[in-house]
């Protein structure tokens, strides 16, 4: 199958498939990751202030936001609120679509349903993957700003120029960029994969729907700790 | 060659016209000695059947007869466990993917519930195939498609959803997808299951016309007999793994073979059992002591 | 749905992901602070480096003008070789001083230059003369408790 996927990169140039698929997966996602991306960041400025100020060194509650949502919540959690409403939707509708002998109807037309149905959904879910990560990590440094500087009352300038001192671009900012990409693939992998495999019936379909939101929910926590753990090695 | 176009060129193009003359006195579908099981059960025990051009042929058979099975081998999505089918001169299950999807173009397959894709409207599921196969430019495709749509009486639907449609509606639709690229056969899935009597005879009519005015051939898997024996020029019943019996509509009507008598009858019991074979007697199911037993 | 309602939506998602690197690489990551590309590299031997680490800074006066970017293991003289990379706009005389600093008491730890008089300037691929390695906490302790000991020693015999 994923040689098949592989070989669909032709089906790049059909932008409109790619696009229908970007809205459903990408766009449909945007409010369910701005808001959560919000709160997390409002709640990590909260208890990163609660305990910082312990030590006296509440202005790092900056550093603090932003690192734990580059590093780790920002790609983790907006991969894990994607499994759970895109990859559903895309498992559900390709069951669907087979149980309706739709995809049988696909390859009867002499078109292959990977090609057709499957492909341009991995790759809208790719593509979308790492900018909802990055959106969900602005809103969230953003939800920290509003609860720390405007709430709280922490220095804004040490507030961002503590931030900006301790986060590399190339370790954190990227790391987090990649990390989200391999989320991408492997929630819409998953995603597709149990649609295409579903038994085409009610409860099968069902099923499949949960099993993608289990099984990418543990692959993503699994293969996060596998990625920080080459990533982050050695490196403060 | 006295004309002085001795070349292999015009030699082939000779034996292509010779190689069609003889093609188009062949039967279109030819199965020889099919085998079929899933797993241990067994589906299809040594079919034999020619199914001509231009024809509309009809596959009877009791439920879980093998029938759709026999539409699966010719599409080429299932594979006979022995013998061969061969559509157009070639062996379906020995081609490769690319020229298995070459022959699939031109065969067409109305699914039993249309299988219409959810997420396209009426006009673009009929527009599908030239999208997918042709280069056609888009205003030509929208002449073709509003014309399929009339030949099926629904031009005025083509911007509803398929989830707008009703059942009988759904199927024309799907009929003129099927349709779209103009296929040498078409293959109908139980097309008359769900259909209230007037989107029924709507359907059957429908199968008729398009196949003589397209010049297709036609095949119907379908248990229901009078619309069916109403429209098709041949029948073949399926019973057990083999042809039962085949005739015209009107030799069978008058079959004196008992299970055609029974099917086209509707008669409860006969060559079909009612019952379905069991392990134990009746009796010692429900644990009723008979006397033999005491 | 009307495409061309969706080619919007996509666009401004689109749009709107892209902007939201931007900001993490500029705003955030800091990524217009210092160009590793725009710099020059010199080279320093220090007897013990510590805990410094790549990418540590490069301080004068407490001002970062630089970074490490790579600590090797000489076999031929024995100690470690640290390459920094120091901003263009940053010229420091030849006998710049090296050594190897802790920001408080148990923070990271960082290379502090400490300007010399010299007329001529460091250029790309220089080394250091005069370096000073870290401090490390367990030789300061082994050292203060070996001063102690053999005070001992002195006076009392037993120990």
């Amino acid at each position: 199958m994923l040689l098949v996927l592989l070989k669909s990169i032709p089906s790049f140039l059909r932008f409109r498939l790619i696009t229908r698929e970007i809205y459903f997966a990408g766009v449909m996602s945007l409010i369910i990751i701005l808001v959560s991306g919000l709160f997390v960041g409002m709640v990590l400025g909260l208890q990163g202030y609660e305990t910082l100020q312990k030590y006296g060194s509440e202005s790092a509650v900056g550093t603090l936001v932003a690192l734990s949502l580059l590093r780790e919540l920002g790609p983790v959690i907006a991969a894990l609120l994607f499994a759970s409403r895109a990859g559903s939707a895309m498992t559900a509708e390709i069951g669907l679509m087979k149980a309706t002998e739709q995809l049988a109807a696909m390859g009867m037309m002499a078109v292959d349903p990977i090609a057709r149905i499957v492909a341009p959904r991995f790759w809208g879910g790719v593509f979308s993957m790492p900018l909802l990560a990055a959106m969900f990590s602005v809103v969230g440094i953003f939800g920290g700003y509003l609860v720390a500087v405007v709430f709280i009352g922490v220095d804004e300038g040490s507030f961002w120029s503590q931030m900006q001192s301790s986060v590399d671009f190339r370790y954190d900012v990227v790391n987090g960029v990649i990390k989200s990409c391999f989320f991408g693939v492997v929630v819409t992998a998953i995603a597709v994969f149990e649609g295409f495999d579903a038994p085409p019936t009610a409860e099968g379909v069902s099923g499949a729907t949960t099993r993608t939101v289990v099984t990418s929910s543990l692959a993503i926590l699994g293969l996060d700790f596998v990625l920080t753990a080459f990533m982050f090695r050695g490196v403060s | 060659m006295a004309r002085n176009r001795g070349d292999v060129t015009y030699v082939a193009e000779l034996l292509e016209v010779e190689r069609q003359k003889l093609m188009a006195t062949l039967p279109l579908i030819e199965f020889k000695n099919v085998n079929f099981s899933y797993g241990s059960r067994v589906i299809l025990n040594g079919v034999d059947m020619n199914i001509s051009r231009g024809q509309v042929i009809a596959i009877m058979g009791g439920s879980g007869s093998g029938k759709t099975t026999l539409l699966r081998l010719i599409g080429g999505e299932a594979k006979p466990s022995a013998g061969s089918v061969s559509v157009a001169g070639r062996v379906v299950h020995e081609l490769g993917r690319d020229e298995l999807f070459k022959l699939r173009r031109k065969m067409g397959m109305l699914f039993q519930f249309g299988a219409l894709f959810t997420d396209l409207s009426v006009f673009d599921n009929v527009a599908f195939q030239m999208r997918e196969h042709t280069n056609l430019p888009e205003s030509m495709i929208r002449d073709l498609v509003l014309m399929k749509l009339h030949a099926v009486g629904l031009r005025g639907a083509h911007h509803l959803m398929p989830a707008q449609l009703s059942g009988g509606m759904a199927r024309r639709v799907a009929l003129a997808r099927s349709i779209a690229l103009d296929p040498m056969l078409m293959m109908f899935d139980e097309p008359f299951t769900g259909l209230d009597p007037i989107s029924l005879s709507v359907i059957g009519g429908l199968i008729r016309r398009l196949t003589d005015t397209l010049g297709m051939t036609s095949i119907l898997v379908t248990h229901d007999i009078q619309e069916s024996l109403r429209i098709v020029d041949y029948v073949y019943f399926l019973a057990d793994g083999v042809i039962a019996a085949h005739g015209t509509p009107d030799e069978v009507r008058e079959s004196k073979v008992p299970f055609v008598h029974q099917f086209v009858h509707g008669e409860i019991d006969g060559p079909v059992p009612f019952h379905y074979q069991a392990q134990t007697s009746y009796s010692q199911d429900l644990g009723v002591r008979t006397e033999s037993g005491v | 749905m009307q495409r061309t309602m969706m080619d919007f939506w996509v666009g401004l998602f689109v749009m709107a992901g892209i902007g939201a690197l931007l900001v993490l690489g500029l705003k955030v990551g800091n990524l217009t602070d210092f160009q590793a590309d725009k710099g020059y590299v010199l080279i320093g031997n220090f007897e013990n480096v510590g805990g410094l680490k790549v990418r540590a800074p490069v301080k004068s006066a407490g001002v970062v003008v630089g970074r490490v970017v790579d600590i090797q293991f000489s076999v031929k003289t024995y100690d470690a070789v640290v390459t920094v990379k120091v901003d263009m706009q940053y010229q420091f005389p030849k006998d710049t001083f090296a050594s190897i600093l802790t920001s408080g008491l148990l923070g990271e730890q960082y290379i502090g230059l400490l300007p010399g008089g010299d007329e001529e300037m460091l250029t790309d691929g220089d080394k250091f003369i005069k370096t000073n390695s870290a401090i490390v906490l367990e030789e300061m302790i082994g050292r203060f408790l070996f001063d102690r000991a053999s005070e001992k020693k002195d006076s009392d015999p037993e120990i």
